[in-house]
């Protein structure tokens, strides 16, 4: 049953990531080019909102449905792994215009090739976990 | 505006994904599209080469499920819910026929140039999709989260590290657009 729950909230999510454009190639090449607001617009409220919601999770100690405690665990600390993780990341989301999100929302809508970009992530991801203990963090 | 049909503006699509966020929290999970891409590897046994895939992936398959759930949703909204060009500002949409020929804006989705499967043909374009892929698989686990991980939930819960990562998004991206397109799609 639960399951269910997560299935309607991913199909919620992927008729968003679609009919905002957010899973659009030419949406992100726009905003590398700051060609329009559309994508900063919508980070930009997501995380707005995400931010004043968040607070008042936190003073009025708000509980999920049937948890102990909200997932809002702060992040380890560090510098390296998230400039320069991010930086690969950023140049993946460019070339191929898509990001982990997107891509599944896009081979939902029937573009094949993006099975290719998902087959690369899957790759990306094993080769890390390959590296990792040799990369710097 | 007809809400189902027209393209979504940035004030509809922002907010929507901020409470896919909340809604996830409040099912005590968090939000973040590429964790799943690490729980794919462990069901798939690559525990068995690396550690970073042993743990306990049966607990985090309710991520897998929210995968399907954006394949189903990718397809209801390209499907039923209107046309899906995309209309971009014109002047980068004039920019990008003039340097590399992708004449498509405003009238689809995804350029056919890169995306259709008549493209697929040229090995050129399916690098570009593959090394774009690894790059995004691998820097998302890298950093420790992508666009949603760190942009979205990171970001809303105050967090330097996914500050840091952002900053990094935008470099590699512009990096990739202003410096490396030149050279990779001339």
């Amino acid at each position: 049953m639960r399951y269910i729950t997560y299935l309607a909230i991913g199909i919620f999510f992927g008729i968003i990531m679609f009919k905002s454009e957010a899973a659009s190639w030419f949406r992100i090449y726009e905003m590398f080019q700051f060609g329009s607001f559309h994508m900063y617009g919508i980070m930009g409220s997501a995380v707005v909102i995400g931010i004043i919601g968040v607070q008042v999770i936190k003073q009025r100690n708000i509980k999920p449905i049937d948890g102990d405690k909200m997932n809002l665990e702060p992040k380890d600390k560090g510098v390296t792994r998230y400039l320069f993780g991010g930086i690969l990341f950023g140049l993946g989301w460019a070339l191929a215009g898509v990001c982990p999100g997107p891509m599944y929302v896009l081979a939902g809508a029937g573009y094949v090739s993006v099975l290719i970009v998902i087959v690369g992530a899957l790759i990306g991801a094993f080769l890390y976990g390959l590296l990792k203990p040799k990369m710097p963090h | 505006m007809n809400i189902i049909y027209e393209p979504w503006p940035w004030y509809i699509g922002g907010p929507l994904i901020a409470l896919v966020m909340f809604l996830l929290l409040f099912a005590g999970r968090k939000f973040g599209m590429s964790s799943n891409l690490r729980t794919a590897c462990a069901a798939m046994g690559a525990g068995k080469v690396a550690d970073y895939f042993n743990y306990d992936w049966k607990s985090k398959r309710w991520n897998l499920m929210v995968v399907l759930g954006a394949i189903i949703g990718g397809f209801i909204a390209s499907h039923f819910m209107g046309n899906s060009a995309v209309a971009i500002n014109p002047k980068v949409a004039q920019q990008l026929a003039e340097d590399y020929q992708i004449t498509s804006a405003g009238e689809s989705y995804l350029p056919p140039e890169i995306f259709s499967v008549e493209a697929l043909g040229d090995p050129f374009i399916i690098a570009v999709l593959l090394v774009g892929g690894i790059l995004v698989g691998f820097g998302a686990r890298y950093g420790g989260g992508c666009t949603s991980g760190h942009g979205v939930s990171g970001l809303s819960n105050l967090q330097i590290p996914s500050l840091i990562a952002v900053i990094g998004f935008f470099i590699g991206g512009l990096i990739m657009v202003h410096l490396l397109y030149p050279l990779i799609f001339a």
